[in-house]
């Protein structure tokens, strides 16, 4: 198997995609952690409670955006490997840390904070990367 | 009730991950403009194991809902990381990605971040 050449439209593509999937994601994340917080019943393996917690506008807006989020991150794969999308998508981890500490304030430690910033680092190291190395299928 | 949920999440996240991976890379280039969703809504309605995975995803977000609610979004993010050693073993040796030394030490650094923010 060999590299498949890397045209400079589909790596602008790849990342545009990787940032609109971040951006779905954070606001997703927030807007559901907010909203569950607000929910007075603890889940449990009953659906309708989940049906129910649904009814919070903030939980609601979550889950639409975290299916928005979903459909765009199947989108990358179809445009990258996994062991590149993964680690390039962590990135959303430290939004979280961002926005938990921002908006829920949660208390982020030192500790939190070193992490966040290998957590930046490493995906910084893959995105450098050639983004895919399987051969993908061709555009009908 | 906390491990419990977070053992269902990293199982349903891994199967999740690994079967879409593996069939949008055979359903060619998609886009996210309004036309790009409405194709790959379409794609995803042809392909079984697409529609599996995403069920997979189901059971990863539902697990992750009921986490929020009683964990801090700092605790549940990171917890959801366990997948991720597992989802780039399985990337190699199943989807036969070459991660090479640069993506293996930019993952590694990555896993590490992870443990550190969750810790």
């Amino acid at each position: 198997m060999t590299n498949l050449p890397q045209r400079s439209g589909a790596l602008l593509k790849t990342y545009s995609v990787l940032v609109f999937f971040l951006a779905l994601k954070a606001a997703g994340n927030s807007a559901m952690a907010w909203g569950m917080k607000q929910v007075p019943e603890r889940m449990s393996m009953n659906p309708a409670l989940y049906l129910h917690a649904m009814l919070n506008p903030f939980v609601a807006l979550g889950v639409i955006a975290l299916m928005l989020a979903l459909l765009t991150r199947m989108a990358l794969f179809s445009l990258a490997d996994l062991s590149f999308v993964l680690p390039v998508t962590a990135i959303g981890y430290v939004i979280a840390v961002f926005l938990g500490k921002v908006f829920l304030h949660e208390t982020v430690t030192h500790q939190r904070w070193l992490g966040t910033l290998l957590i930046f680092a490493g995906a910084v190291l893959v995105g450098s990367t050639s983004r895919n190395t399987t051969p993908l299928a061709g555009s009908p | 009730m906390k491990w419990l949920l977070v053992f269902a999440m990293v199982i349903a996240t891994v199967l999740g991950d690994l079967l879409q991976s593996h069939e949008m890379k055979r359903a060619g280039e998609q886009s996210v403009s309004a036309r790009g969703l409405a194709r790959l809504l379409h794609v995803i309605a042809q392909r079984r194991l697409l529609i599996l995975g995403i069920a997979c995803n189901a059971v990863s977000f539902f697990s992750f809902m009921a986490l929020v609610q009683t964990e801090p979004l700092s605790f549940a993010v990171p917890a959801s990381s366990a997948s991720f050693v597992l989802e780039t073993l399985l990337a190699k040796f199943v989807l036969h990605e070459r991660l090479g030394a640069r993506r293996t030490a930019g993952a590694l650094a990555v896993l590490a971040g992870v443990v550190l923010v969750g810790g």
